[in-house]
């Protein structure tokens, strides 16, 4: 019986002819990526285990990147920051986006394709759940925390237990008012948020071929909120272009074997799926828009891994030119390239900047900001009772700031028409 | 890994995330730093709601204010334990606060690793929801070697999951450790 990709790609970084699921394996790692949150962590495990003068395995394979505590007061993130330049300067990393330069990006998932870090075929690992994003450019991509990731730092390698495959397949490319997030919310609230539990998640069929790279990247993203181990997607020629484009490094597309064996398969007709949006407190409290057309809220905030990309920028902004916005709306783009693409992308002769200024939106510089609440000085953070729609990945208690808030996870249409109206609107109201 | 484990049980519900766990904005303090590593005890479960604290009655306090360690030793919870994000910062919490063992019904998996690879603590599975047998406050006894839950406060006895392959690491106390021991490097 043949493979799926998972399986293949786990199989040729281990050295096997073939794996299945369920069997432990030590497998060599093509990229680690860390960031400010856990690299400070990460590496002082490395130094403990390997010793103080400790080298890594090979600094042309380390991702750093800064992006979630940047634009604070707060004395330990700052230092945080500082501990990653020494660490950088120390190891001779080649990678090494930090804050507050010139070589600052941004959110790490959006980046990391961006600067050519993502290849079909490969393994990344990085200590960030949201690892599994990079899946939608045909690899295995999944977050660990300190402690692999430092092994990883020491040896290349990390151990996993082969995932099984659950396949979601998409039939019909989605109508105009849908965007990859009502896909990924429909089936969370499909399978539950422990549903795909160390498994891994493959998005299929002509409905998602149909989509963008970014919008591709938001399956994946959200694949850890239903338990994904990863989420992948078969490379074609539209993966291949986006990835050409950004790196000179030779890689191997891997696809499912005609024979492979999946855990389980689903068929969604993309027509039959309406704008979803996720009740506090779980991204499985799935509601159509519909049905909770009216639910006023205090706040809406467009931005992250998950809804902070050119797409999901784009789409917000078709929504709010000419409007105004009735809450305190939130915008932080991914990364500086989403930041500058902002400023020359057009609606309708209008920049999206000029769009969400327009509509009384506030724009902060690129970085996790909000979707995590963050230290109290944070960008759109909620800080009391506020209810919030929002185009990030979790509404968990207290995700954003305060236990006491409320979070609704949506598209970036039906967050941007929520904020127009001040209460929760389906976007085809709009579209 | 301990053979015994003995302690005041606290119980919490399904899908406690790694948010409720150590919120994000604590996530600033150094790990290395033993003074600075004492705040993640001391803001451990602090984003669970109240009335979700400590069950059946909620309203418990994991952590007296101002305190970095709990008097309760053994969580006990429901599904999906640790979802959410990757933060290693999650078992380190527990384990800064003195938790030895988790005991629930299913684990997400990051949080598995992490607690498993770390050597933080012992997460146990069990085919039972205890949630619904034992309360806060209760004193429990695990037996690793028998593979039991025994409450010592009315005598009944809960049967635990395998541990299956990650007791090797355990075992080792953590995963490098057991790579050592596996020969990996």
């Amino acid at each position: 019986m043949g493979m799926t990709m998972t399986e293949k790609i786990l199989a040729a970084h281990a050295g096997r002819e073939k794996v299945a699921p369920g069997q432990n394996i030590w497998v060599n790692v093509d990229v680690l990526m860390t960031h400010d949150v856990c690299g400070p962590g990460t590496f002082g495990i490395f130094k403990k285990q390997f010793g103080p003068d400790a080298k890594v395995w090979d600094p042309e394979k380390i991702v750093l990147i800064p992006d979630h505590y940047i634009f604070t007061t707060d004395p330990h993130a700052n230092r945080n920051l500082e501990i990653l330049r020494t660490i950088a300067k120390e190891q001779n990393l080649k990678y090494f986006y930090d804050a507050h330069s010139p070589a600052y990006k941004g959110v790490c998932h959006v980046a990391l394709p961006q600067e050519g870090h993502t290849r079909p075929g490969e393994i990344l690992i990085g200590t960030d759940s949201h690892t599994c994003t990079a899946g939608a450019f045909g690899e295995f991509a999944t977050g660990v925390g300190n402690t692999d990731a430092a092994l990883v730092l020491g040896t290349g390698k990390i151990w996993l237990k082969v995932p099984p495959t659950m396949r979601f397949i998409f039939d019909g490319p989605p109508p105009p008012y849908l965007m990859a997030k009502d896909l990924i919310l429909h089936i969370i609230g499909e399978i539950g948020v422990d549903g795909a539990t160390y498994r891994a998640m493959e998005f299929a069929g002509d409905g998602v071929l149909a989509l963008k790279v970014e919008e591709r990247m938001t399956l994946c993203n959200m694949a850890i909120e239903a338990g994904g181990k990863n989420g992948i997607i078969e490379p074609d020629d539209i993966t291949l272009a986006y990835v050409k484009k950004r790196t000179d490094k030779p890689f191997t597309v891997v696809k499912n074997d005609e024979d492979a064996s999946y855990y389980s398969e689903r068929v969604f007709k993309s027509a039959d799926i309406q704008p979803t949006v996720a009740r506090p407190h779980s991204p499985e409290n799935r509601a159509t828009a519909r049905e909770l057309a009216g639910t006023k809220i205090t706040h809406a905030y467009i931005g992250s891994c998950t809804g902070g990309k050119i797409t999901d920028m784009q789409a917000a902004a078709r929504v709010l030119l000419g409007r105004k916005t009735a809450v305190p709306t939130f915008v932080v783009p991914a990364t500086m390239e989403v930041a500058r693409a902002m400023e020359h992308e057009k609606v309708d002769g209008a920049t999206l900047k000029q769009v969400f200024e327009s509509a009384g939106a506030q724009i902060a510089p690129p970085s996790c900001a909000a979707c995590l609440g963050g230290p109290p000085d944070t960008f759109g953070r909620l800080n009391g009772r506020e209810i919030c729609i929002s185009t990030t990945n979790r509404n968990f208690p207290g995700r954003m700031g305060s236990k006491e808030s409320q979070v609704f996870l949506a598209s970036p249409y039906t967050v941007a028409a929520s904020a127009v109206r001040g209460r929760i609107t389906d976007p085809r109201e709009f579209l | 890994m301990e053979e015994i484990i003995e302690g005041k049980a606290f119980i919490l519900g399904n899908n406690i995330d790694t948010d409720q766990i150590i919120p994000a904005q604590h996530l600033v303090y150094n790990l290395d730093d033993p003074e600075e590593r004492k705040n993640f005890g001391r803001f451990c479960l602090s984003s669970v709601p109240p009335e979700l604290s400590g069950l059946p009655n909620g309203h418990i306090p994991f952590i007296e204010d101002g305190e970095c360690a709990s008097e309760y030793q053994i969580i006990i919870a429901g599904g999906n334990f640790g979802c959410g994000s990757s933060r290693e910062h999650a078992p380190v919490a527990l384990n800064m606060a003195g938790v030895k063992a988790v005991v629930a019904e299913s684990y997400a998996r990051i949080f598995f690793r992490n607690a498993v690879n770390g050597g933080y603590l012992v997460p146990f599975e069990t085919p039972q929801r205890l949630i619904d047998h034992i309360a806060t406050g209760d004193r429990l006894r695990i037996d690793l070697q028998a593979g039991t839950l025994t409450n010592l406060d009315n005598g009944q006895t809960f049967s635990l999951s395998p541990l299956g392959d990650v007791a090797e690491i355990l075992k080792a106390g953590d995963v490098f450790a057991y790579a050592r021991t596996a020969g990996l490097y």
